[in-house]
């Protein structure tokens, strides 16, 4: 028993470092040679450190380069709008169907659930032609209208937070004379907060990770945005990979630093979010 | 002012404009273009004339019988067979993380970080450890003495460049599917084991007998994942090799936006449109299925 359990322990162990090994090899070598010169790139091996971590010209060459200003920008912004709309639309409406009973809601909610099974990306060759008849094809609005239209992700956590909310702190607020949309702006609303977090950072991440989307609705350099800079970037320096490397980092780092200090929301997100 | 209203009529006033925009969002973004689909499908539209000719089921007979469409969903499969290892694997690593170890929670992290990372710029990532003549990965087969090896062109083989471009899937989702298995089995109570133990099931016993049949559902939606996924696949082709060589590595969705925005054929690629969404439904019946049946 005791052999079979240390056993055991060394495989969990050696497969653990295995892993270890497998997900920081490809990013550490992003990170040694995006300090090389080109000189020292094509002199010295793939794999060994930079003469000097403190060589950065190659990350301000990139960000000048890709014309990341433009692309931060430009992200922050359709985050920032996509966020507020929906939280506003997501939480209003799972306050009216979190808390009362009428007709039809049944179907109503049904109707959201079967939606999540229409893979989206089938849809552009119809969205697309939406968003071109409302004119917001090149307009940065083109992109928030989808991320604000297509995606429900927002009232699956809603939903399953608001049903925790007691509804006797509903009923006291009535007995003291407070409407509907009181009732909803300063109750519910403020205990919706972690909710909210949890939506704000999961949205941040993907938006921020999608390429599709401004890929198509925003083709051109004004509208770049952080994925699509890169693959401009790319286009550009293929086979300058220290240059290449560089630019992959300023990339990679915003999520990761997020990921790393609020692991707490996206681990709950995440995990509520796919068991819907 | 709603407040001086009877709270039955503040009720429907809320319900109605609380519901409405929401409603018409998912109307407009997801239920008109999966129907728009359907009728488009059957025209030859090109995107631009105002008249859609109705020319029956040609698209259908089109998708299904050539080769250079249908056929792509070969490419497709490798995404599937790389998404069943990489569940096994995440179940694995769930499995030791559940368990007594030491630094549980950095592992953790680290097996979720690529979930999060920058698609592209993961995308790039691997373009370097892959590249043929200066990859880190051929670099390292090098030095560890495959020499043979070490000269492979990873992206470059119409025989396994998608299975190259399926395993960076497997580097970034791994993750993501093993932190859904480790909070389903956080909600098995411990009680169980205990109580097996004591019968004296050994460890693969308690597997094979508790923990598999209480994650059972989640396997299942995983699964479902995975395979919707597989057949979905479409950024990391699409920006590492551009669906090259010659082609080798396009998947389905690549074929679809392709033929409606490259050569203006909205109507064959709705009907493609139509046939991924069906499968999908396909897929998620059959789940549904059986599911209920082991239910029973």
């Amino acid at each position: 028993m005791n052999r079979t359990n240390r056993l055991w322990d060394s495989v969990k162990y050696a497969s653990l470092l295995l892993a270890v090994f497998a997900i920081l090899f490809p990013p550490y070598i992003i990170v040694v040679n995006a300090f090389k010169t080109k000189e020292e790139f094509h002199s010295k091996s793939y794999i060994s450190a930079p003469d000097s971590f403190l060589y950065f010209k190659n990350f301000v060459q990139a960000f000048k380069q890709a014309d990341m200003t433009t692309a931060f920008g430009n992200t922050i912004l359709i985050v920032a709008i996509t966020l507020i709309l929906n939280i506003l639309l997501g939480s209003a409406f799972c306050y009216a169907v979190g808390r009362f009973e009428f007709k039809l809601k049944g179907p109503l909610l049904g109707l959201f659930l079967f939606a999540t099974i229409i893979p989206s990306i089938t849809t552009q060759v119809v969205n697309y032609k939406t968003v071109q008849m409302l004119d917001l094809t090149n307009h940065l609005m083109g992109p928030v209208l989808i991320y604000v239209g297509a995606d429900i992700l927002q009232i699956y956590i809603f939903l399953q937070f608001i049903k925790n909310i007691p509804n006797e702190l509903d009923e006291s607020a009535m007995l003291e004379g407070a409407s509907l949309i009181r009732i909803f702006r300063s109750i519910i609303f403020p205990l919706l907060a972690p909710a909210t977090a949890t939506i704000v950072i999961l949205k941040t991440i993907a938006i921020y990770n999608d390429m599709y989307t401004p890929y198509l609705y925003l083709p051109r350099a004004e509208h770049v945005v952080v994925s699509t800079s890169l693959m401009r970037f790319f286009g550009v320096n293929s086979g300058d990979w220290q240059m290449i490397s560089s630019a992959i980092l300023i990339i990679m780092i915003p999520t990761a630093v997020l990921y790393l200090f609020l692991q707490k929301y996206i681990f709950a997100g995440v995990t509520s979010g796919a068991v819907k | 002012m709603l407040s001086r209203l009877p709270f039955n009529k503040q009720k429907r006033v809320v319900i109605i404009s609380f519901v409405a925009l929401p409603l018409l969002l998912l109307l407009t973004f997801s239920y008109y273009p999966a129907l728009e689909l359907v009728r488009l499908s059957f025209t030859s539209w090109d995107g631009l004339s105002p008249d859609k000719e109705w020319i029956g089921w040609a698209n259908y007979k089109e998708v299904f019988s050539n080769p250079e469409i249908f056929g792509v969903f070969k490419h497709n499969f490798a995404y599937f067979a790389v998404g069943i290892v990489q569940n096994i694997v995440a179940i694995y690593f769930a499995v030791v993380l559940n368990g007594r170890l030491k630094g549980k929670n950095f592992f953790r992290l680290l097996l979720f970080l690529p979930y999060i990372l920058n698609g592209v710029a993961v995308a790039y990532l691997f373009g370097y450890v892959f590249d043929t003549t200066n990859g880190s990965l051929n670099y390292l087969l090098g030095q560890l003495g495959f020499g043979a090896l070490s000269e492979t062109s990873w992206l470059g083989s119409e025989s396994f460049v998608n299975y190259t471009l399926a395993s960076i899937g497997f580097w970034r989702f791994m993750g993501f599917n093993m932190v859904i298995y480790l909070a389903a089995l956080q909600s098995i109570p411990g009680d169980i084991y205990e109580a097996a133990s004591i019968d004296g099931a050994n460890g693969w016993q308690q597997f094979i007998s508790i923990t598999l049949p209480n994650i059972y559902k989640i396997i299942e939606l995983n699964l479902f994942l995975t395979v919707t996924g597989a057949l979905e696949v479409f950024d990391l082709p699409f920006v590492l090799t551009k669906g090259g060589p010659a082609g080798a590595s396009e998947t389905f969705v690549m074929k679809i936006l392709e033929t409606a925005f490259q050569f203006n054929n909205y109507g064959l690629a709705s009907a493609m449109s139509v046939v991924l969404l069906l499968f999908v439904i396909v897929v998620l019946s059959i789940q549904r299925f059986l599911l209920n049946g082991k239910g029973d």
